[in-house]
């Protein structure tokens, strides 16, 4: 079953710019894929669509089986607690510890104090942090901070992970460690979606590739 | 629920940890708050004594009929019946000359003034309570009661009191605005300082709206701030009104003993304290919601 759809989405920005054309595509839920193109050919714009961080002016985008473009925006917090994401300026809190960084996704649902500290742990434990619990992300290396992304992305246990750019600060070993990250979590039945123009990475990790090119999927 | 809970618990202490984290920040804008809301709130206090005071005094209007000096016995008792048989008149009191010069006499320093005349200057009177304070009925009865024959004249004992009254409407009426554009400042007070508390976390609110925290979630921080800073601002104004009373009641009471009144000025009791500081918080609430909302309507989240 698709879990995540475009018929027909285009997007066009105020200022006439338009990132996507008549988009149309289908994910298998448990898939793992890539989005590549060049910069500026509408990556980033896809997975805002996804998110609800955007709203698409044609065609439908359906997550889940509901439709975002369609979403209230009193909805939209709920679609995204079913989402991981990547953020390819990675949006570490440096006011908090490693710790309380993957804690704020459990805070913000709502779950128990001491539920949530196991969880969090975990997600650590799985991306080999947990050793730096308690320490300020900035004095982590580039390396260290892109799995302290992912661990935030998923500790949430969501059904889609999102990540835009994931490897893209990082040199091949990092990069490769990443990946497999995200390849373990695609193995216990998670979707992955990864934008990257890394094409080196694509060629080794074998997965169905979308290729966008101005706005339009090849 | 539960969780909801641990969330406001949550939102309760790290309002209270940001608030300490900067006293010097947070103990100008109570500043800023108390003196705004501690004007109309003394006002108010100050216009609550004066109209006890004016209360002490009757408002039931009187007329003084003050009778010519050669009225006669005859003409006394006609005008006396002509007062109680007019309509609006409650009471009739005659006070003699003699009555009025011996009441005179008592009066402090007046007796040897009084031991010197050869004789009573004073004339024979009336003193007339009316059944109501309709200014009509008052000037009416006035007008009638001073074309009575051997009327010399009549004094309309209630006007001052009237004007009093007229001038407390008047000062009712300044704290009512003066209140309401306090209030305003303590709205823009707080809207400003949650909008610079909202700017400074600006990366960690659009975090939390991407990892799928609601409105409702992001706003609650927010209310604690603006209602605890409306609460100490609320808690400062009431410290600088009771602090100017105590002050003020010291002269006051010199001024009353003055006067051989023991008359103190009254201090706020405790459900208008209570409700000056839900007041207070409802503003600093209200600040708080504009700023919140203004900042995730026009704020766009972004990857």
């Amino acid at each position: 079953m698709a879990i995540i759809s475009f018929s027909q989405v285009s997007k066009r920005y105020p200022g006439g710019f338009e990132a996507l054309k008549a988009v149309s595509f289908a994910v298998e839920s448990g898939e793992m894929l890539f989005l590549t193109g060049h910069s500026g050919a509408g990556k980033t714009t896809l997975l805002k669509l996804i998110a609800a961080i955007e709203r698409a002016n044609g065609g439908t985008v359906l997550v889940n089986g509901q439709n975002v473009s369609a979403m209230r925006p009193a909805a939209i917090p709920y679609l995204r607690r079913n989402l991981g994401l990547v953020f390819q300026g990675q949006k570490l809190l440096h006011d908090r510890s490693v710790f309380d960084n993957v804690m704020l996704p459990l805070i913000v649902t709502g779950q128990p104090y001491r539920e949530a500290a196991r969880r969090a742990r975990a997600a650590l434990d799985k991306v080999g942090l947990l050793r730096l619990e308690k320490a300020n992300p900035v004095t982590l290396s580039g390396g260290e901070q892109q799995r302290l992304c992912v661990a935030r992305a998923v500790v949430n246990r969501p059904a889609i992970v999102l990540a835009d750019e994931p490897t893209a600060s990082l040199d091949a070993a990092y990069a490769d460690e990443i990946m497999e990250m995200f390849s373990a979590f695609n193995q216990v039945g998670v979707t992955v979606l990864i934008a990257t123009h890394d094409r080196q990475l694509i060629g080794k990790w074998r997965k169905r590739v979308l290729t966008l090119d101005h706005g339009k999927l090849q | 629920m539960r969780a909801w809970l641990q969330h406001h618990r949550l939102s309760l202490v790290q309002t209270l940890a940001r608030l300490a984290r900067s006293p010097f920040a947070t103990a100008l804008n109570v500043v800023a708050i108390g003196v705004a809301l501690a004007l109309p709130l003394g006002a108010y206090c100050l216009l609550g004594n004066l109209e006890r005071v004016s209360g002490r005094v009757s408002v039931d209007p009187q007329l003084s009929i003050f009778l010519a000096r050669d009225a006669a016995k005859a003409d006394i008792a006609a005008v006396e019946a002509r007062l109680k048989g007019a309509q609006g008149v409650r009471a009739v009191r005659f006070v003699s000359r003699d009555a009025a010069l011996a009441e005179l006499s008592r009066s402090a320093g007046m007796d040897e003034a009084i031991a010197g005349l050869r004789h009573n200057p004073l004339p024979d009177a009336f003193v007339v309570t009316l059944s109501s304070s309709d200014t009509a009925l008052a000037d009416g009865l006035e007008h009638e009661f001073r074309s009575l024959p051997k009327v010399d004249r009549v004094l309309a004992d209630a006007a001052w009191v009237r004007r009093l009254d007229a001038l407390l409407r008047l000062g009712r009426t300044a704290v009512v605005v003066l209140s309401v554009l306090l209030g305003l400042s303590l709205v823009a007070v707080t809207f400003n300082t949650i909008r610079l508390q909202i700017l400074t976390q600006r990366d960690e609110i659009e975090l939390c709206r991407l990892i799928g925290a609601t409105h409702a979630y992001i706003r609650r921080p927010f209310f604690y701030l603006g209602s605890l800073l409306g609460l100490l601002g609320g808690l400062a104004a009431l410290a600088i009104v009771l602090a100017a009373l105590a002050v003020l009641n010291r002269d006051w009471v010199q001024l009353a003993l003055l006067y051989g009144s023991t008359l103190r000025l009254r201090f706020p009791d405790s459900s208008e304290m209570l409700a000056a500081l839900a007041f207070s918080v409802a503003l600093g609430w209200l600040g708080a919601y504009l700023s919140v909302s203004r900042h995730l309507l026009s704020s766009h989240t972004d990857l």
